[in-house]
């Protein structure tokens, strides 16, 4: 019987050998992308449960950071100004992450390659991979500066500010209004996170929207700016010019009603008369943007509006994020309407903001950054980031002559709410219609300071807020709240 | 004692001259080795008293405070063990009992660790220590085991009784009152507080009665029969035993819908029906008859097919939105993928999210938090103790022990393979225990008294020939005629 014995023996050895290679390959070959599968919870609970980085703003306040807990998950991320930072940060739940949380997982998490070194060290040492930190370009004062002027204006209120450095497009305020507390989504009770999510997702103000980057809403007078610096690059007036006037105008190919119009009753000369161009732009003049807009042609501003960043993407350090919206392809009378903000464009206050910081920068738009610098766990820098130009929208001598435009508008227009003592600002109010009559118009607000020397430009949106319909206007509102940043940025 | 030790020496040694006189062919004559075993045994227990306190350092970050109590208590078994077989079969294998030590004590420092998830998240669990008392329970069942049956060959008088009691016993769970079904598979009775899975007890029995019928019938099956294309066909009248077994086989398929041990019990019978008649006709036979119940199955029977299912695309039956029949399959890998070439470590891994993990799916925990590293070692040392099984047949000098060791290796060898390929995905899953790791009493009994019965059967073989007279060995010194075969 020895011979089927040995046979026997054979069988069994490939039958064992059969298991070790089987094994091999379960736990070497295909070990990597069982532990890639988005399903396999092993994965996602050490990503859960490891030290992450901060995030930082100012010289040292963690706007976001993991401290040790006593449950399975080790650390519990904790927020401790949530409201205030929530649209930036985003929050790290055991399900999602969002915001900065999400841009800059690699480093927070320790995974990222420029990590290698440290996690290579942690592991010969036996320690566990400690994540990197981030360093945000906001400033701490700009940003609760920002958030109180907003929140001032009453609990039900929806709209956004964003201050940019007008030289290097880093972000120094970025609130949305409403915000949320993230802390209840890095909650380790997942049910509870789960029902949050839901509410905060269902709720018909969207507090889970960045209004910042992710709204975008017709920019109205504040569009202006954008008007003139095309007429003024285009060789066809400068800041001491006579600009077209008018008490009303009625936009080409229309009749009637729905084509004309006004100026709500400021002064802005007779028909078929000129005025100044500072009076124009103090006063908002409706009437003269609609047909500077008709002299400087569809092309040369949907060129100017493309330079200063309309219809592209531009912050890398955000996600997701709207285009804003000039339109293509434009007649005469929606041309007319594009010169004060209205008909098709759009704008996101971050773009608003980056109108008001290429002016300010001598007609160079700074590429806007929120991530200042990446560090190790051990606070050595891996990464700063070096300021980056957009594009240059308009020559610098365009730029001087449109913020003499804005400056009167702010000494001794409708933005005089803006004004700051002993510094001179540079301002432009916008109220937009909505276009529909149960949505109150969208109040705006844009400026830079100081007007010789920018330190900070400021982008203010009202979307809404419980003011009276009638009182909604930007200079009112937004002004105080874009001086109180401007303030809060300089001194 | 002294005086008998070295009357013991001195037999063994005039034992190795007679055999030195001997033909070539018993000129080798085995070692004891069991100082050997004693050496083997302290690296088991240091395998299996390491595991234990590197549990207590991964999970609760020191030393457990039992550990004096605990290792000293399995140290007391095996040693026991070992002095046992010191005395009753001093020529046994001296690598097997090392072997199911090391293996029996991973698996309870493994079942332990499961115990210690599952408290800190609310759950008393003491398994670990029930197991402890089931291994107790199965070395004293392996001392009764050897010292009661001195010779081997004393179970070929059971041969009947062994089947009749078998297959009692596969029939018990049937039986309404004490019968219950676990998880679909219909394999448990449970008298009381007590649950016993009769089939680990019937696979020893089975193996007994098959040596014992082959043993006395192997003539008639390897002789008669036909030559059908180069394979030699048994007679119709020889088929009956093996119709039989098929039949309870599937009989066990369909009525207690247990895979594992049908697809188990049928492959050891044919194993030993081959051994016994050297005849590959009736692995052609068998084999025919495995792949037509296979398919019968798999067209008959809903859980057959889905099973079939799950291990071709495991990964359609989990997640959110999928009916999540292959979650354990597919924890189980993600777990071994997680543990990679040397795991994560005691503590640091979540074999816990396996259900089951301490009993079928342990090889998983171990491949988790130990790595590939410790399942290639665990997969060997079965190879190992199934290598030593199939030895001793191989050195065994009675059809009946030859045929008991190819089967009670053969039991062990199927088992870990239909386990271990299936909870890593190499076949489909079916529900068996992993021989001395796998949490649960009736099977590491059955196995602790399979590993008694291959030390008796090698005992015997490795035993020198027992000296009958001085006359033979003069008769064998006389020259030998050679006496030329007329052709």
């Amino acid at each position: 019987m020895n011979k089927p014995i040995r046979t026997i023996s054979i069988f069994c050895l490939v039958l064992f050998l059969a298991l070790l290679v089987n094994a091999t390959y379960l736990q070497y070959w295909r070990a990597g992308a069982l532990n890639d599968d988005v399903r396999n919870r092993r994965a996602i609970n050490e990503s859960f449960s490891a030290e992450r980085g901060a995030i930082v703003v100012g010289r040292n306040s963690a706007i976001a950071k993991s401290v040790p807990s006593d449950d399975e998950y080790k650390f519990q991320r904790t927020y401790p100004k949530p409201f205030l930072y929530a649209p930036v940060t985003g929050w790290f739940s055991y399900f999602s992450q969002t915001g900065i949380e999400r841009t800059q997982n690699d480093i927070l998490s320790g995974q990222d390659e420029q990590l290698f070194v440290t996690r290579l060290i942690d592991l010969v040492s036996n320690k566990p991979t400690k994540g990197g930190n981030v360093l945000l370009t906001l400033d701490p004062d700009a940003q609760q500066a920002a958030y109180d002027g907003l929140s001032a204006l009453g609990p039900g209120t929806q709209g956004s500010v964003v201050a940019l450095d007008p030289s290097t497009g880093a972000v120094l305020a970025m609130v949305s209004l409403p915000t949320y507390d993230p802390n209840d989504m890095a909650s380790h009770d997942f049910g509870a996170v789960a029902r949050t999510y839901e509410k905060l997702n269902e709720d018909p103000a969207e507090p889970l929207v960045n209004r910042a980057i992710q709204t975008r809403l017709p920019p109205g007078s504040t569009f202006k700016v954008v008007t003139a610096a095309a007429a003024i690059e285009a060789g066809l007036y400068d800041a001491d010019s006579q600009v077209p006037g008018g008490v009303t105008y009625q936009l080409p190919l229309t009749s009637g009603e729905t084509g004309l119009i006004d100026n709500e009753g400021r002064s802005c000369g007779a028909n078929n008369t000129k005025i100044p161009f500072t009076q124009a732009m103090e006063q908002s003049c409706n009437t003269t943007f609609a047909q500077l807009a008709e002299e400087v042609g569809a092309e040369d501003m949907l060129k100017t509006a493309e330079a200063f960043g309309f219809n592209r993407g531009y912050l890398d350090d955000l996600f997701p994020q709207v285009e804003s919206v000039f339109p293509d392809g434009l007649d005469d009378a929606q041309l007319g309407q594009t010169g004060f903000g209205q008909f098709e464009v759009a704008a996101t206050p971050l773009q608003m903001a980056m109108v008001a910081a290429g002016l300010a920068n001598g007609g160079t738009v700074m590429k806007p950054y929120l991530v200042d610098e990446q560090q190790s766990a051990d606070l050595d820098v891996l990464s700063k980031t070096d300021p980056e130009e957009l594009s240059q929208a308009v020559s610098s001598t365009t730029a001087r002559e449109v913020t003499k435009l804005m400056v009167a508008t702010v000494d001794d227009g409708t933005a005089s709410p803006g004004a700051i003592d002993g510094i001179s600002v540079a301002g432009k109010t916008g109220t937009a219609q909505s276009g529909i009559d149960a949505v109150p118009p969208y109040a705006w607000f844009i400026s830079f300071a100081p007007a010789d020397n920018p330190e900070v430009a400021v982008a203010v949106m009202i979307q809404k807020a419980d003011i009276p319909r009638g009182e909604i206007a930007g200079g009112v509102y937004g002004g105080p709240i874009a001086k109180a940043v401007m303030e809060a940025v300089i001194r | 004692m002294a005086g008998q030790k070295s009357a013991q020496k001195s037999a063994q040694k005039s034992a190795q001259k007679s055999a030195q006189n001997n033909s070539s062919l018993m000129g080798f004559v085995h070692r004891r080795r069991r100082g050997a075993e004693l050496f083997l045994l302290v690296l088991a227990l240091a395998v299996g008293i390491g595991a234990y306190a590197a549990v207590g350092l991964g999970v609760e970050g020191e030393v457990p405070t039992d550990l004096l109590g605990y290792g000293g208590w399995l140290a007391a078994l095996v040693i026991g063990a070992h002095v046992v077989i010191r005395v009753v079969a001093p020529y046994a294998d001296p690598v097997l009992l090392p072997l199911v030590a090391a293996l029996n004590g991973l698996g309870l420092a493994v079942i332990h660790r499961l115990d210690l998830a599952a408290e800190a998240v609310g759950r008393k669990h003491d398994y670990a220590q029930q197991q402890l008392i089931w291994m107790t329970l199965g070395v004293i069942l392996f001392v009764v085991t050897l010292v009661a049956i001195r010779d081997h060959r004393v179970l070929q008088r059971f041969t009947y009784t062994s089947a009749l009691a078998a297959i009692l016993l596969l029939l018990l769970p049937m039986v309404p009152g004490i019968g219950k079904a676990v998880y679909g598979a219909r394999i448990w009775i449970q008298v009381g507080p007590f649950s016993f899975q009769p089939g680990e007890v019937a696979k020893v029995l089975l193996v007994i009665a098959f040596a014992g019928y082959l043993v006395l019938h192997r003539d008639a099956l390897a002789l008669a029969g036909r030559r059908v294309l180069f394979v030699d066909l048994p007679r119709g009248r020889d088929l009956g035993p093996i119709l039989v077994m098929w039949l309870v086989s599937l009989g066990i398929l369909v009525f207690q819908r247990d895979l594992g041990s049908s697809l188990m019990f049928f492959g050891i019978f044919l194993i030993m029906l081959y051994v016994a008649t050297e005849r590959p006709g009736w692995l052609v036979v068998g084999g025919m008859l495995f792949v037509g119940g296979a398919l019968a199955a798999y067209a008959l029977f809903g859980h057959v097919r889905e099973r079939f299912q799950i291990w071709l695309n495991p990964f359609d039956f989990y997640g959110e939105g999928t009916s999540e029949k292959a979650f354990q399959p597919v924890e189980a890998m993600f777990g071994m993928g997680w543990g990679g070439m040397i795991g994560r470590g005691f503590g640091d891994g979540d074999p816990f999210r396996v259900p089951f993990a301490n009993s079928d799916f342990i090889i998983a925990a171990i491949g988790e938090e130990l790595g590939l590293t410790a399942v290639m070692a665990v997969i060997m040392m079965y190879g190992l103790i199934v290598e030593r099984a199939l030895r001793t047949a191989l050195i065994c000098r009675d059809g009946f022990g030859k045929l008991l060791a190819t089967g009670l290796g053969s039991v062990i060898a199927l088992q870990v393979f239909v386990v271990i390929g299936g909870v890593t995905g190499l076949i489909p899953l079916t529900g068996l225990t992993t021989p001395f790791l796998s949490y649960g009493g009736s099977s590491l009994i059955a196995n602790w008294v399979i590993v008694a019965l291959l030390l008796r059967i090698s005992d015997q073989a490795r035993r020198p020939v027992p000296q009958l007279s001085d006359d033979t060995a003069a008769i064998d010194s006389d020259a030998t005629q050679v006496v030329k075969a007329i052709r």
